[in-house]
């Protein structure tokens, strides 16, 4: 339908005031962040899903610019444009629209959305325990009672990556892909049997490489094939990639039952006061253990704060297809008759800020609201 | 009863393959009419209508049902409109137009073989360079749904509206999709195919949109090119 009713309209800024106010008297900044935003951020920080949907368009100095396709980038743009130092810890909240070509049914064009960003927070623990608090009672603030909430937690994952023995490089194959469920296994079922091995179009420059260095190779065969160097990439990076290439063929398989444990864990689904007592089964190691406690940690600081574990899911695959989020991640929905709707999200994004160029690292945890389809269901 | 508009190519080897096509079958092209060489009549069936159009413009018009029936790539059919979306459906494949849209890169790349090799570089380019893989094409929608398909996300899409092979040495892109019949035009631009680059083996078609599949003139002409 083209555009809201006197009623309708009324309806959604009576809900969203409702949202507003538990923010704000959370002692959060009310932002009001840029609508038009210069396109690069966005086409260069977000997946392609964000990228095919946002509205590009050419202003009359001939610069590439969009509609916000979410909030997030523009809160950061906001701090980093606003803020002393961008270091400081700061806590904003804000209600806007955004833009997105749609994909889907209760997805329309523009949709308001409302969220927290909480940057450099001194407790990490804390801070992620108090937005999910946050996010809970502005929506139950809206009359929202039934609803389902899902957890999951990226740094137990990269902990039991790290713990892992494998190449560096393998490692963050793995992180990569972890958020395409096939491309993973296709990549770590490639360690452990060895695949690296089979023969492909460049195999003729990786095997000149156990008696040659890899620059040699790259720079003889461009210049004897008279191979213009275009592309970008220089010599150095062709061959640093041809020389992880040959490292691969001699590296040692994966163990079984190290690519076991992975996918072990990648299956977990528990209630999340649960969770604890399932990795209890799992061999205990450094990093992973660290991890463990941390989540632990966020569980007590959730539990202060009045929220029940007990009713949370925790799945270890959650934030897969969420890019930027580094750690904790969250989603609420609702059940509908048409299946569950994702209502809001969030979570841990601590490289953003410094992606988008702040000098220092900055930490950051945040959440938005989908205020349309959360009035979608509560109607 | 309405006539159906047929969409055919105006110019070209495509336009006098598929003149040719439509008159083995034994129907006869009569261009004319008010708006002289653009529209015509196809005779031998009843209440066909032609319209003289770019092969582009036949994939676009048929997704969005301003003509019926047409003939065109495949290329250009599967670009306009989704197979998800399932809008426009080939009623018969021909034997011409052969073609495939690839995705080739510089062949000085003497570390990239596959498009796993290229989701590595994109992510590689991004830390040297601080910016994405830039792919100059003209069919930016097969480029999306073949890059999500084997998982490569690290790029952003270049529109390109001719001379595309020329991008990477332009330097206005590093890598390109393109249709190519021979790989003559990528070698002679030090470009070449990733082993499992090849995005579509297309060929010319004769495509209906959705609406009138059960028509009978979309069955008659399933029919007599399908045999």
């Amino acid at each position: 339908m083209a555009g809201k009713s006197k009623a309708e309209r009324e309806a959604l800024e009576k809900q969203n005031a409702a949202i507003m106010a538990v923010f704000e008297r959370a002692g959060f900044d009310y932002i009001a962040p840029d609508i038009i935003q210069p396109a690069d951020i966005f086409l260069e920080r977000s997946g392609e899903d964000i990228r095919a949907r946002t509205f590009v368009f050419t202003d009359p100095s001939g610069a590439e610019m969009c509609l916000r396709p979410d909030l997030t980038v523009p809160a950061c743009r906001y701090h980093l444009s606003h803020a002393d130092k961008p270091g400081d810890e700061a806590r904003y909240c804000y209600l806007g629209q955004a833009f997105r070509f749609p994909n889907e049914r209760l997805s329309p064009q523009e949709f308001s959305q409302a969220g927290l960003e909480w940057f450099a927070a001194p407790d990490p623990a804390a801070a992620e325990a108090r937005i999910l608090k946050l996010t809970i009672s502005a929506l139950e603030a809206t009359g929202l009672t039934k609803f389902r909430v899902t957890l999951g937690d990226l740094g137990l994952f990269s902990a039991l990556l790290e713990d892992t023995p494998m190449p560096k490089r393998w490692r963050s194959r793995l992180q990569h892909h972890f958020w395409r469920p096939h491309a993973f296994r296709e990549v770590l079922d490639g360690f452990t049997s060895g695949r690296a091995a089979k023969r492909t179009s460049i195999s003729p420059w990786v095997d000149r490489l156990v008696t040659e260095q890899p620059e040699d190779v790259v720079a003889s065969t461009i210049e004897a094939l008279h191979l213009p160097l275009v592309g970008l990439r220089s010599i150095a990076e062709i061959a640093a990639r041809l020389a992880d290439k040959a490292a691969d063929r001699s590296e040692p398989r994966l163990p079984q039952k190290n690519a076991d444990a992975i996918t072990g864990y990648l299956e977990i689904v528990e209630r999340a006061d649960n969770l604890e007592g399932h990795l209890n089964r799992m061999e205990p190691t450094r990093n992973f253990n660290a991890a463990r406690r941390y989540f632990q940690t966020r569980l007590a600081e959730m539990e202060e704060l009045g929220l029940n574990p007990k009713r949370f899911e925790f799945r270890a695959t959650f934030g897969r297809e969420l890019e930027y989020y580094t750690g904790f991640v969250f989603q609420i929905d609702v059940e509908t008759e048409d299946g569950f709707v994702v209502v809001a999200g969030g979570g841990r994004y601590d490289n953003l800020l410094a992606d988008m160029g702040s000098p220092v690292p900055v930490s950051a945890v945040g959440c938005a609201i989908h205020t349309e389809r959360l009035m979608a269901v509560l109607a | 009863m309405t006539s159906l508009t047929l969409g055919l190519p105006s110019k070209g080897r495509l336009m006098e393959q598929a003149a040719e096509t439509l008159e083995l079958a034994g129907y006869t092209l009569e261009r004319g009419g008010s708006e002289r060489g653009y529209r015509g009549v196809l005779k031998g069936i009843e209440g066909v209508e032609v319209a003289f159009l770019s092969a582009g413009e036949i994939a676009q018009s048929l997704r969005d049902g301003k003509i019926d029936l047409g003939i065109t790539g495949e290329d250009l059919l599967y670009e306009k409109s989704d197979p998800a979306e399932n809008l426009v459906s080939v009623l018969a494949p021909f034997e011409f137009g052969f073609a495939r849209v690839v995705v080739a890169v510089p062949e000085c790349w003497l570390d990239v073989a596959s498009m796993a090799d290229l989701d590595e570089v994109s992510e590689n380019f991004y830390v040297a360079h601080g910016r994405r893989l830039r792919v100059a094409t003209k069919y930016p929608n097969l480029t999306r749904r073949f890059f999500a398909e084997k998982g490569v996300t690290g790029y952003r899409t270049v529109e390109s509206l001719g001379a595309t092979e020329g991008a990477p040495a332009a330097g206005t892109a590093e890598i390109i999709v393109d249709i190519t019949t021979t790989g003559s035009t990528l070698a002679a631009n030090h470009l070449k195919v990733l082993d499992d680059g090849i995005i579509l083996s297309s060929r010319a078609v004769l495509a209906a949109n959705r609406g009138i599949l059960l028509d009978f003139r979309a069955i008659e002409f399933q029919k007599k090119f399908t045999k």
